[in-house]
């Protein structure tokens, strides 16, 4: 654990740079199931962290806790200075415009059109818009992902990493300020994944967000990620730059690596 | 050693009822569990009610939605409605026709017949057949909108699912079955009128003139009122049990069939309350 502190240590985010997420002694159980157990991770301002961990390791429910999709069992969240754990409603929803959350099922609208599935959000957050401004918008996301010909089909005529990438594109169009990307490549081809690192290199660069990106996909964490952090057993295994993490002689980081 | 036989003997009944006893203990916590996980669920229910009833009068009314939600409760569920509502006043005119001829009552059918369509028949069987076909849909809707984690999608973009999906969806059931009910009423009538004129030549209009002279305005409106009851009561089951279901698909059929037999349920029970009150009047 020595080696988390000296990689936070080194890390030349925490002096420069604002925190965005702070996430404290994180628990989280279901029944008997300690699912996380103390967790504490920063995110700062312009950055890409990436947390890698088995699959079954948390990883969902960690940001699903963090955008309180799911409540804590202890331990707090601060986002952007506020604590989301003692938000109400009307508060919480104020930080989650802030946010835009790409789910790893896609959750796509079954009874809406893909056009309908991107307006849906832009229109409710984004009230002030004007229609042509929102059809602009729409089309701009869509192209990003590379499937504009899919806006008037229905989610179920798309094939699985075709609804991935709406997905995404449903989350992008609100160009929020934090991102949490919940596993943004699995169940793609490489160059598409290749795509959608790119593309969340842009938005980063574009936008200036601060994002999570959850992953298993090593190429997709070479390509996005400024700093890592690894959870295992419900812990923070290791945390640091992505070259500590290449370079690691511990066994079951140099399993993820190889 | 002739001592140690009772002991010997007595052994094995210990242990007997030493199991028996472990096995009536198991059965009560088995029974408690079950009948706290019944009141928990009830609670629940009661919980989510208020939910809605208080999401329903907050700013921002999804207007939208809710016209669409009334024309798919309607639109799903009117053929099944018309062929049921003619049926019935059919079955019932035939069949009190005999027993009405060995009275000499006859000219009693119509408004025989309206009167139990109107205050019974005609308000149970279309809550039932609705609770069938939108409590069930519903149920499955909201189920698989809740494990593909559409519900959290919604939130995270900021609308509040109560208010988009339950609320809309529980008005509109509240608002258009009661009028399921009344097209069901007439088509009814109608239905009886070919049953009763099988070998007769009253016209339509002479009919419905007979019936409706017996059908008071206290027969009317309180199965007009049960009838609000009842659309609320498919809509918040239907909804409530879409929007708790587990984890997997599996969870999604569940919620469906168990929000058939919970709304036809309470459906059932509501009516033999509403009963009751309407005698004492
Ligand atoms: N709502 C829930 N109820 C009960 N258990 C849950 C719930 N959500 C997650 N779990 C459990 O928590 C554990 C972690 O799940 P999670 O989805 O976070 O894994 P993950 O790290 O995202 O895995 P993957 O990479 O496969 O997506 C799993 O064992 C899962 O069974
Ligand atoms: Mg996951």
């Amino acid at each position: 654990m020595d080696t988390t502190k000296t990689a936070i240590a080194d890390s030349s985010y925490v002096k420069t740079k604002k925190l965005v997420i702070d996430v404290k002694n994180l628990k989280k159980s279901f029944g008997t199931q300690k699912v996380l157990q103390k967790i504490s991770m920063q995110l700062f301002d312009g950055e890409n962290l990436v947390v890698l961990g088995k699959s079954g390791s948390g990883k969902s429910v960690l940001v699903k806790c963090i955008i309180r999709l799911l409540e804590a069992d202890g331990g707090s969240i601060d986002i952007m200075g506020e604590n989301v754990g003692g938000l109400h409603q009307d508060g919480l929803m104020e930080i989650r415009k802030k946010i835009g959350f790409l789910f790893q099922s896609g959750a796509l609208y079954d009874s809406m059109t893909v056009r309908e599935n991107l307006e849906f959000p832009l229109t409710r957050i984004k009230k002030d818009l004007t229609r042509a401004a929102v059809n602009e918008k729409v089309k701009e996301a869509l192209e990003n992902v590379g499937l504009l010909e899919a806006i008037d089909k229905m989610p179920a005529q798309l094939s699985g990493g075709m609804r991935k990438r709406i997905s995404l594109a449903r989350t992008i169009v609100l160009d929020p300020m934090i991102m949490l990307y919940d596993e943004p490549t699995t169940g793609l081809d490489p160059i598409t994944s290749d795509e959608i690192s790119i593309l969340i290199n842009d938005i980063q660069q574009k936008y200036k967000t601060s994002s999570i990106i959850i992953t298993h996909d090593i190429a997709c964490a070479r390509s996005t990620a400024n700093r890592v952090v690894m959870l295992h057993e419900g812990q923070i295994y290791q945390e640091g730059s992505l070259e500590s993490f290449e370079k690691s002689e511990d066994m079951f980081i140099k399993s993820f690596f190889k | 050693m002739k001592k140690l036989i009772p002991i010997i003997q007595l052994k094995p009944s210990v242990e007997q009822a030493k199991n028996h006893a472990i096995k009536v203990t198991e059965k009560t916590f088995d029974i408690s569990n079950k009948a706290s996980g019944f009141f928990q669920e009830v609670a629940n229910m009661f919980l989510f009610a208020a939910q809605t009833f208080k999401a329903t009068f907050s700013r921002d009314f999804e207007f939208k939605e809710f016209l669409r939600q009334c024309y798919q409760i309607g639109n799903k569920s009117l053929p099944l409605i018309s062929v049921t509502g003619i049926i019935i006043g059919l079955v019932l005119a035939i069949q009190s026709r005999p027993t009405l001829m060995n009275f000499g009552a006859v000219t009693m059918l119509p408004g025989m017949v309206a009167v139990s369509l109107i205050r019974e028949m005609g308000p149970v069987i279309t809550a039932l057949i609705c609770a069938g076909k939108i409590g069930s849909g519903m149920g499955a809707e909201l189920g698989s909108m809740k494990v593909t984690e559409q519900i959290d999608a919604m939130e995270v973009s900021s609308t509040n699912p109560m208010r988009f999906l339950v609320v809309t969806r529980v008005l509109a059931a509240t608002l258009m079955i009661p009028l399921l009910v009344l097209y069901a009423d007439a088509l009814g009538l109608i239905g009886s009128w070919a049953g009763a004129n099988i070998k007769g030549d009253v016209t339509f209009i002479l009919y419905c003139r007979q019936a409706l002279s017996h059908v008071h305005f206290m027969d009317f409106l309180p199965a007009v009122i049960k009838t609000f009851v009842f659309g609320s009561i498919i809509g918040l089951v239907g909804c409530y049990k879409g929007y708790n279901a587990g984890r997997g698909t599996e969870s999604v059929g569940k919620a469906a069939n168990s929000a058939v037999v919970l709304a036809s349920l309470l459906v059932i029970m509501v009516d033999l309350v509403a009963v009751q009150i309407t005698d004492m009047l």
